[in-house]
């Protein structure tokens, strides 16, 4: 199976970067569509498509929009572009090969809710996507795409980029706001959920690039087209980042529900000569760690992934192959929790230095067998005890990790060496 | 005694006029000032900050020392960040981060003797489709080889 060029059809003309080369291809003609329409019939159309949150979370974005509150407040409208789940790198393709379609559907969108002013929140690193989307916005700005009275339909929008300073925490939303704010990244307590009370205490709905991008489509094609893929449950097309051990790494945009085994194997064009596949994580560094007879039989939706204990997050697909030794990559994902976690919470930021340094021991020939069952008793006691999810995100996939690879853990411990690697691995870490 | 140009003291007051609250300015401003001060953020320029934005010096520290990209200590003038998260480890971001140090005569996170480069190894920069990856001050270079990557350190002015 190819892929399916929906929301990247025309992402080969350099011309759809620009305005005039994005409005020659389409560009602008549902907002004015949008326009036409009352705000409650988008959220309804949104709400009927199936759309779900393409960040990570997986929840309907139309419900989300739903649970403002109905009344006059002023609401914020906030984009999360904070990229930062190890693995994803499609935002940036997004707002670096189509800034205005991001645009569009975030008018959209704002319409829809009535919020009169947006934020784009980037993750500070993305230099370039950046400066693209502040071109775009100047553009948008120029041709009374943005501003009062947008083409004529008396809908007043301002739209503004934010940068981020290198923390994956506010990638989470209501680290985002903090952020935002001018503080720490640090995550709030739901409830209040942002929609209720964001930023500046304030309705904000807070969408992913990829989502508020769709949104633009559902408007072209109703409910019924945007579901003409997907499967019942996972509607749409989604952006997968492939990563790792294979031979054409990128972002393909396929159907959900699509073979895991095929976007490898098929576009991804395999592993390199004479590797097996050993693992995939299917959704970001968070989700799960599938065994390779899982990922052979998995497809890319939320229901599949779930029924296979992993999840499909943000869609980075990360393949490691036969030379890898899962010690050493589970080594890297303890070190990066324990740097991102916020130190809000107990568990979390004690947790992820326990995990790290009984990881290293490891890997620096210093193990004790319990230390593997250690491993998996701090992780369990990480689950659900914190304001956030990184907390959980930290703990999945030393639990996974573990329980499939346990056998090289055991030999870790007892040769004080990398069943895979021999003795080449402890000068890798830090 | 730090202070910013008379250019960069206009963007900073842009900025605080720019979003809804003030506190809102700090990042955008250290950004600011960080270029200003040669790429790490001192005592000096978080004393001279809280004075211009009229906000305490404590907020300002608690930002800073929050976010990976205000460098708390001096860098080199080309600040050469390798990712080394699963997706770059996977492919040989380690090695190559270690080889760039052999090369260039210098640990992680030490500025080299002539001054010119920092090395750190640091977390996902969402290059994950063409690592292994370097970050440069700000720009990118990806697919990066041993000889790729020194070829590119060697031909910085």
């Amino acid at each position: 199976m190819s892929e399916v060029k929906y929301l990247t059809e025309f992402y080969h003309l350099n011309e759809f970067q620009g305005l005039d080369g994005y409005k020659k291809n389409g560009g602008y003609k549902e907002l004015e569509k949008a326009f036409k329409m009352k705000p409650e019939e988008i959220i309804d159309v949104v709400k009927k498509s199936g759309l779900r949150g393409r960040g990570g979370a997986g929840f309907s974005t139309g419900m989300k929009w739903g649970f403002l509150p109905k009344n006059n407040e002023p609401r914020y409208l906030l984009c999360n572009a904070d990229e930062g789940e190890p693995g994803t790198f499609k935002d940036r393709m997004m707002m670096e090969k189509a800034p205005h379609q991001l645009i569009e559907g975030m008018i959209i969108s704002a319409y829809a809710i009535n919020s009169k002013k947006s934020y784009i929140y980037i993750r500070g690193e993305y230099d370039y996507p950046i400066a693209c989307v502040r071109k775009a916005l100047e553009e948008a700005y120029s041709a009374g795409l943005l501003g009062k009275n947008i083409l004529g339909s008396g809908f007043d929008h301002d739209m503004d980029v934010y940068v981020g300073a290198g923390a994956y925490i506010c990638g989470e939303e209501t680290g985002m706001i903090s952020s935002l704010e001018g503080l720490k990244g640090q995550p709030k307590l739901k409830p209040p959920f942002p929609a209720v009370q964001g930023y500046l205490r304030k309705p904000t709905i807070v969408n992913n690039v990829e989502t508020l991008a769709a949104v633009k489509y559902i408007i072209r094609d109703g409910a019924d087209g945007f579901k003409k893929y997907g499967t019942e449950k996972s509607t749409g097309t989604k952006l997968f980042s492939l990563s790792g051990n294979v031979m054409k790494p990128g972002n393909f945009e396929v159907p959900l529900g699509y073979p895991l085994k095929d976007l490898i194997f098929d576009l991804g064009g395999g592993m390199k000569p004479g590797r097996k596949l050993k693992a995939v994580i299917p959704g970001g560094s968070s989700a799960p760690v599938l065994t390779a007879d899982e990922a052979m039989r998995a497809t890319m939706d939320y229901e599949n992934l779930a029924s296979l204990g992993t999840m499909l997050g943000s869609g980075a697909v990360i393949v490691i192959d036969d030379s890898q030794c899962m010690v050493d990559m589970l080594g890297t994902l303890t070190h990066f929790y324990h740097h991102e976690s916020c130190g809000q919470c107990t568990p979390c930021r004690e947790g992820t230095g326990w995990l790290d340094k009984i990881v290293h021991s490891i890997l620096e020939g210093r193990g004790r067998l319990q230390d593997i069952d250690l491993l998996i008793k701090v992780a369990d006691n990480m689950k659900g005890r914190t304001i956030c999810a990184l907390s959980d995100a930290a703990a999945l996939p030393v639990l996974s990790f573990v329980s499939k690879f346990r056998e090289e853990f055991e030999f870790f411990v007892r040769e004080g060496r990398s069943q895979v690697k021999g003795t080449q691995y402890a000068q890798m870490h830090h | 005694m730090f202070q910013l140009s008379s250019e960069g003291l206009v963007e900073v007051k842009k900025e605080l006029a720019r979003y809804e609250t003030k506190e809102s300015a700090i990042i955008p401003s250290l950004f600011i000032a960080q270029k200003e001060n040669k790429g790490w953020v001192s005592k000096e320029v978080v004393n001279y900050l809280s004075n211009v934005m009229d906000i305490p010096e404590s907020k300002i520290n608690e930002v800073f020392k929050f976010y990976t990209m205000f460098n708390q200590k001096p860098v080199g003038k080309y600040h050469v960040q390798v990712c080394a998260t699963i997706s770059c480890a996977l492919v040989g971001a380690r090695e190559l981060s270690t080889h760039i140090c052999n090369e260039l005569k210098t640990h992680h996170g030490e500025v080299t003797e002539d001054g010119r480069f920092t090395v750190s190894r640091v977390e996902c920069l969402g290059s994950c489709g063409t690592a292994p990856m370097m970050q440069v001050n700000d720009r990118y270079y990806e697919n990066l080889t041993n000889e790729s990557a020194m070829n590119i350190l060697r031909g910085l002015k």
